[in-house]
């Protein structure tokens, strides 16, 4: 079998085994569904509760589609400012390390004092999501070719010039992969802010889905919501992956196939 | 084609200090004439490419000055400059490497696709217009750096050990399409290497340089008549010249060594 057929069938008998294991497991043990759902409920759940949880799953995805953009362009804004000016990177790099090292379920409640909830449910995923964008568009713009901006230079560039033809191209595939780890954690910033409101009681988020469930003992509800958490999170690596290999697959050593 | 014609550049008393206290250049002094081929010889770290750095104005001499004739200020599209590697974007095409020049400059695109295409066919990678540089061989890249100092018409080419990366074959063949575009263009050419043969066989003019701190050692005119080829690498002249640099680059090192 080729190594590609392997790289879709393997993970897909681990899935299937899980699942059949899981099953016995909860069959035989005669475990209550308010304990461990068995998959069959999990699914016949996700079916039956289809319109409450799409409607929830969508607003999810819309703050964590806000979160992420807003974290792409504050990232790459602010990496770009740093580059253009070195002061005002040393004056302001420090309080964004200190926005990424602060654990975001600590901010989440102080947000939702300050912020009607929608906004702060996305400026949670705002925070959890820019540094990775600023961190690695910073590397890429401090790694351009020394001779190349010699060269720019020779022939007049000017600033904005350089910026648009040159850096940013350069640190397109570092851009690239602050992205997609911000989308990533878009979602989850986006989660634990719904999860901080929960108890306010005014989302109506997937993850306030998931803690309302948990106080009505509807366990396979939580699954389920869960579930499509999960899947929704794979869909955006994938998204954005396939994103990067569109943009980089004609000149980027990391996209191009190398026959051995 | 004479190395006799008027002074395009000259350097008086250049001196260059680096923020670690190297001194990479003192008392520097050299005439470049229109139209000649010079060639900067010395060992590395004898200051040849800081040299070619300041005649472009990427580097700002610590003492000295460098003059230009009138009108020959260096101006975009004055110059252009080969780096060792060939320095080019990963992210655009042969031909948008080729154009970069004129894009900076905002020349209209019409005009600049002529002359990138005129560049390239000079070259001989017409073809590879669309090509990506990461498809192309060392050779090939270099090519397309050499399209793109061209392009823009400049009156000095500027070099920095171009070929000191490539495999032999690949060298000896640019050194000929490098003879071969300075007759056709008639341009000024400053190359720097460390390689003597590589040396006498590209130039009408050898400027010898002493290591730490570089300085102008011996200035050696090489007299042979163009269009050189593979018979005049072969030939007793050229053994006999070759022979005569080597000699003066031993003492050159020599005494910057003792120095």
């Amino acid at each position: 079998m080729s190594d590609r057929a392997l790289r879709i069938v393997l993970p897909a008998v681990v899935l299937a085994l899980g699942i059949v294991i899981w099953a016995l497991v909860v069959r035989l043990n005669d475990i209550p569904p308010f304990v461990l759902p068995g998959p069959a409920l999990v699914y016949t759940t996700l079916v039956h509760d289809w319109g409450l949880l799409a409607d929830s799953l969508l607003v999810t995805l819309i703050t964590t589609f806000e979160g992420f953009l807003l974290a792409a362009v504050g990232g790459v804004g602010l990496a770009v400012l740093f580059n253009q000016s070195r002061l005002v990177e040393y004056s302001f790099y420090p309080y964004a390390v200190m926005l990424q090292v602060t654990p975001i379920v600590a901010i989440a409640p102080l947000l939702l004092i300050y912020l009607p909830q929608p906004a702060a449910v996305l400026v949670c995923a705002w925070i959890v999501a820019f540094f990775p964008v600023l961190a690695n568009t910073t590397l890429g713009l401090n790694s351009v070719d020394h001779n190349l901006i010699a060269l720019f230079n020779l022939y007049g560039s000017s600033r904005m010039q350089t910026l648009w033809n040159l850096k940013l191209p350069s640190a397109l595939p570092q851009i690239l992969t602050g992205l997609r780890i911000a989308g990533g954690l878009s979602l989850i910033g986006a989660v634990v802010a719904e999860i901080a409101a929960g108890s306010a009681g005014a989302g109506s988020g997937l993850a306030y889905r998931i803690a309302e469930s948990g106080y009505r003992l509807n366990i396979p509800r939580m699954f389920a919501a869960l579930l499509l958490l999960s899947v929704a999170g794979i869909a955006i690596y994938f998204a954005l992956s396939y994103i990067t290999h569109l943009a980089l697959r004609r000149w980027h050593e990391s996209a191009i196939a190398r026959e051995r | 084609m004479t190395s006799s014609g008027p002074t395009i550049v000259s350097l008086h008393g250049v001196g260059k200090t680096f923020e670690s206290g190297t001194v990479a250049l003192e008392n520097f002094n050299l005439d470049v004439k229109e139209g000649e081929f010079v060639s900067l010889l010395g060992p590395s770290g004898c200051g040849k490419s800081t040299a070619l750095r300041i005649i472009a104005g990427l580097s700002v001499p610590s003492h000295g000055s460098v003059n230009w004739a009138v009108g020959e200020e260096t101006s975009a599209g004055r110059l252009g400059f080969v780096f060792q590697e060939p320095t080019l974007m990963p992210w655009a095409n042969v031909a948008a490497n080729v154009g970069l020049p004129f894009k900076l400059s905002r020349v209209a695109e019409s005009y600049a696709r002529e002359c990138v295409d005129r560049a390239l066919e000079r070259v001989g990678l017409r073809s590879f217009a669309k090509a990506y540089p990461r498809e192309l061989s060392g050779g090939m890249k270099m090519r397309v750096s050499i399209a793109r100092a061209l392009v823009a018409e400049p009156q000095v080419l500027l070099m920095d050990e171009p070929f000191a990366a490539l495999d032999e074959i690949t060298r000896f063949k640019l050194n000929n399409d490098l003879i071969a575009l300075w007759q056709m263009l008639k341009r000024t050419v400053v190359f720097v290497t460390h390689s003597v043969f590589e040396s006498v066989y590209l130039s009408q003019r050898i400027v010898v340089m002493t290591p730490r701190p570089g300085r102008v050692f011996v200035d050696i005119k090489i007299d042979a008549p163009y269009p050189r080829d593979e018979r005049f690498r072969t030939s007793a002249e050229y053994g006999v010249l070759c022979r005569t640099v080597s000699e003066a680059l031993g003492q050159a090192t020599a005494e910057g060594g003792a120095s």
